[in-house]
């Protein structure tokens, strides 16, 4: 194991930890923007140093495919290659794999595909994802796991995460490098909450570093992605990490948070950016309508950022899908969210003001009062009194308004609320 | 704003001092050409890596702006350096711009200047352009002009001086009548025909502007015939103001500019560079002094002044793009990773040749100035143009893809 993991403060489930990895010290709860192919799209390493990244992930896929592994490995690793001096952590590949290629193929040995280079049937076993892994030497190494959509029901589900069990400890005999690099297992299982708990259990007993919980955030219901995360997050050991896989949106990480999560990723705030997007408070302000165009003020007033501080939503309405600068800009404004997002989470734990943390968040994003269903669900399962946020209304009948697109006051800020 | 020469060299090429918007700034001076206000790819926190004040000069069109914002909220936010959050640089407004708002000579006519943008042709006449001048109160702005290329008809030529003049005068009148603030570069034209580029000039020095835009060159005339046109201007014009000019951005184009007596340039040509994946990696003095020779005949490879980063041969290289360059590039990123970052057509690609490129380009003109100080400026220019011939034939024979792809980029950067 080459990490430590210690809880600075916790609120019920929620916990704020401090996780000691190879190369940097990282305060929990945290977001990790993906770095697919060796950078954060259009911001450089000093930049995302300046607004507070702590882990970058690493597409294992992209990577192997270009530079490759061994060329990553000659020049001296990730880190090196890149001159990013924090956390890197790459998933395992198969995931990429699986949702990339159509003619991928799952099969006990490995996932099987078509390589994009020359077309040739090609095998990613376990054993293999992880020597590539290890070569390009990020501090945290995802296993190969039988990844299935959890829209998927009956027996695949079962033999996915029989194989992702059967696959870990491949995994870990394949390791070669235990002591600078910490193998996280993958809990699969779909939404059942028996063969989740068959895979918690396996898992758990081979002592790993840390924990993913994979399978989600991929269209499932609400309900069911919130009951897993915590029917996992409550079983899996205290003094090891706890990664959610593929989230995601602000408020999913804050219920995630609540509930006993540490660690996420997400490509949405980079690619939302880039089709011109930014993240709120409120929501999300879609920078190329038409009302930008005369609007002075940044595009978050109580944002600190270098993009806040200097830019109107005018400017940056007139940069946004014409110029690479409008995605640099909102890149920056967007990932300084997630991470400002990760640090008050972290401190309010710490001070003991989460549930005021947390019902502030609500009363912001949803100022009539409208906090979904699932979100009241998971906040009660989590401990965290959220009635002071929330409309004594039937909320059922505001729920169904509240997908809809709202426009608020003269600025007309265009707020969907992320429902899928 | 405020201008004086402080030194000249024989050749003609002169150092001066600029004072304009709270900064001090030494001539000659690169214009870093921007996109709607900032360089293409590097961010304000980005544009502080770069020297200052010599980064503080940011050339921009007016007609960026004339669709996604309107000249109301321009005018609001209190012009561009507020818009932009750069209270400190310099702006200067030139509707011309050889990237995104291209003069089209052949839809222009005597009511206003015609340009080729992202968003389609537009017709700017002389009030409009005020108007958005009002608005974004740059620095510095050139008057509008009917740019015309060299192969033209005398007719025309003389067509394109007359308008001109009359959209000079018209922009200064609507100047005065308005208050218009910044300082006004009367644009002069009259392609490849001496007594026409004489008689724009003196034309252009009788009116009341502070300094002037040299228009319409890099557009056909030959390298040959250049010389004598620039200095049928220059000559033509007053010694106490300020010279820009458009069209002219290789480093043997900048330097016959100097050498003509050209004060301020742009820099388009990094921005070709950069897309093509080039680094300039010419020994600058800075540099010189921290090198080995092995090195600097190392880095003079290709044609001597750039390297492409997309060639195979950087996989591998994980040394800088140039050996002792301080630039935010050079001190974080090794070719490897850059070439890598082209491969994968990634941004940051673009970012970090950006910044590299305009510090190279900038120390550039910081060894011209040097040069004209100490009195040896003409010597600095033979030996830059002999080294970078010697260097152009082994690579024309080695004929390497890399080679041919560099001279693609000049050829870019020469019609553009
Ligand atoms: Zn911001
Ligand atoms: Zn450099």
């Amino acid at each position: 194991m080459a990490l430590r993991f210690e809880i600075l403060g916790k609120f019920n489930r929620a916990r704020a930890a401090r996780l000691t990895l190879p190369h940097f010290v990282c305060q929990t709860p945290l977001f990790m923007p993906v770095g697919t192919q060796g950078t954060i799209k259009g911001l450089t390493t000093s930049q995302l140093e300046d607004i507070g990244c702590q882990i970058i992930l690493g597409n294992t896929y992209h990577l192997a495919l270009r530079p490759t592994s061994v060329l990553i490995d000659e020049l001296g690793g990730l880190h090196k290659f890149m001159n990013w001096p924090r956390g890197l952590l790459t998933d395992s590949g198969g995931f990429q794999m699986v949702s990339l290629l159509h003619l991928a193929d799952i099969t006990e040995q490995g996932v099987t595909f078509q390589s994009p280079v020359d077309g040739k049937p090609m095998l990613l076993t376990p054993e293999e994802s992880i020597q590539i892994q290890n070569r390009i030497g990020a501090d945290i190494i995802m296993a190969l796991d039988d990844v299935v959509r959890t829209t998927i029901t009956g027996p695949r589900i079962e033999e996915a995460m029989y194989r992702t069990l059967r696959w870990i400890d491949r995994c870990i005999a394949a390791h070669e490098r235990p002591h600078d690099q910490n193998l996280f297992g993958i809990v699969q299982g779909g939404l059942d909450p028996v063969l989740r708990d068959i895979c918690v259990k396996g898992l758990v007993d081979r002592k790993l570093p840390g924990y993913a919980i994979g399978g989600l955030a991929g269209g499932e219901d609400k309900d069911s992605f919130w009951r897993v995360v915590a029917q996992c997050t409550a079983a899996l050991p205290e003094d090891k990490p706890r990664y959610v896989m593929g989230v995601g949106y602000p408020l999913d990480i804050v219920v995630c948070s609540a509930l006993g999560a540490d660690m996420y990723d997400c490509v949405y705030p980079t690619r939302t950016a880039r089709f011109g997007t930014a993240l709120v408070p409120e929501g999300v302000l879609k920078l190329k309508h038409q009302a930008m165009s005369d609007d002075t003020q940044p595009i978050d007033p109580t944002c600190e950022c270098m993009v806040c501080k200097n830019y109107s939503r005018a400017y940056i309405h007139c940069l946004v899908t014409k110029d690479a600068m409008g995605s640099q800009l909102l890149s920056y404004h967007n990932l300084f969210y997630m991470l400002k997002l990760s640090r008050d989470l972290h401190s309010s734990i710490v001070n003991g003001q989460f549930p005021e943390f947390v019902c502030n968040f609500l009363q912001k994003m949803f100022p009539k009062g409208d906090v979904p269903q699932w979100v009241c669900n998971a906040m009660e399962v989590a401990g965290i009194d959220i009635t002071s946020c929330c409309s004594p209304f039937p909320l059922s009948l505001i729920d169904s308004q509240a997908a809809t697109v709202k426009f608020s006051r003269k600025n007309s800020i265009k707020m969907v609320h992320t429902k899928d | 704003m405020n201008f004086s020469v402080k030194a000249l060299s024989k050749g003609g090429g002169r150092a001066g001092v600029l004072q304009v918007g709270g900064c001090s700034l030494e001539t000659p001076a690169l214009l870093l050409s921007t996109r709607k206000g900032l360089p293409a790819f590097i961010s304000p926190d980005l544009l502080s890596t770069l020297p200052t004040p010599d980064s503080r000069l940011l050339q921009f069109s007016p007609l960026h702006f004339l669709e996604g914002i309107s000249l109301k909220a321009v005018s609001e936010m209190g012009g561009l350096h507020q818009m932009l959050g750069l209270k400190e640089h310099v702006f200067v407004a030139n509707p011309a711009d050889p990237i995104l708002s291209v003069p089209d000579y052949q839809s222009s006519n005597k009511i206003g200047a015609s340009f080729e943008t992202p968003s389609g042709r537009f017709l700017i006449k002389p009030g409009q352009y005020m108007e958005m001048i009002s608005s974004m109160r740059p620095d510095i702005w050139v008057t509008l002009a009917d740019e015309v290329p060299a192969w033209v008809s005398d007719k025309r030529n003389r067509v394109s001086i007359q308008r001109t003049m009359r959209w000079l005068d018209d922009c200064l009148a609507l100047a005065k009548a308005n208050d218009t603030g910044g300082a006004v570069f009367g644009s002069i034209i009259g392609g490849s025909k001496i007594n026409d580029r004489k008689y724009c000039a003196q034309e252009v020095s009788r009116r009341n502007v502070e300094g002037f835009n040299i228009v319409g060159f890099g557009l056909g005339e030959s390298m040959d015939e250049r010389p004598t046109l620039l200095r049928a201007v220059t000559e033509s014009l007053p010694e106490d103001k300020p010279r820009q000019i458009s069209g002219l951005g290789l480093p043997e184009e900048v330097l016959q500019g100097v050498a003509a007596g050209v004060d301020l340039f742009n820099s388009t040509y990094i921005y070709h560079l950069t897309i093509g994946g080039f680094a300039l990696t010419f020994p600058s003095e800075e540099i010189e002094r921290h090198v080995s020779v092995d090195q600097l005949n190392d880095t003079i490879r290709d044609d001597g002044t750039k390297i492409n980063l997309k060639a195979t041969i950087y996989r591998k290289d994980t040394s800088r793009i140039l050996e002792g360059c301080k630039c935010y590039t050079c001190q974080n990123h090794t070719k490897a990773y850059i070439n890598h970052l082209f491969n994968v057509h990634e941004m940051l690609a673009q970012i970090l040749l950006e910044i590299h490129n305009t510090y190279h380009y900038l120390g550039f003109f910081r060894k011209i100035r040097d040069t004209i100080r100490e009195g040896t400026f003409e010597e600095f220019r033979q030996k830059f143009v002999e080294s970078r011939r010697e260097h152009a034939a082994p690579a024309a024979a080695d004929n390497t893809d890399t080679d041919s792809a560099a001279d693609n980029a000049d050829t870019a950067a020469l019609c553009a």
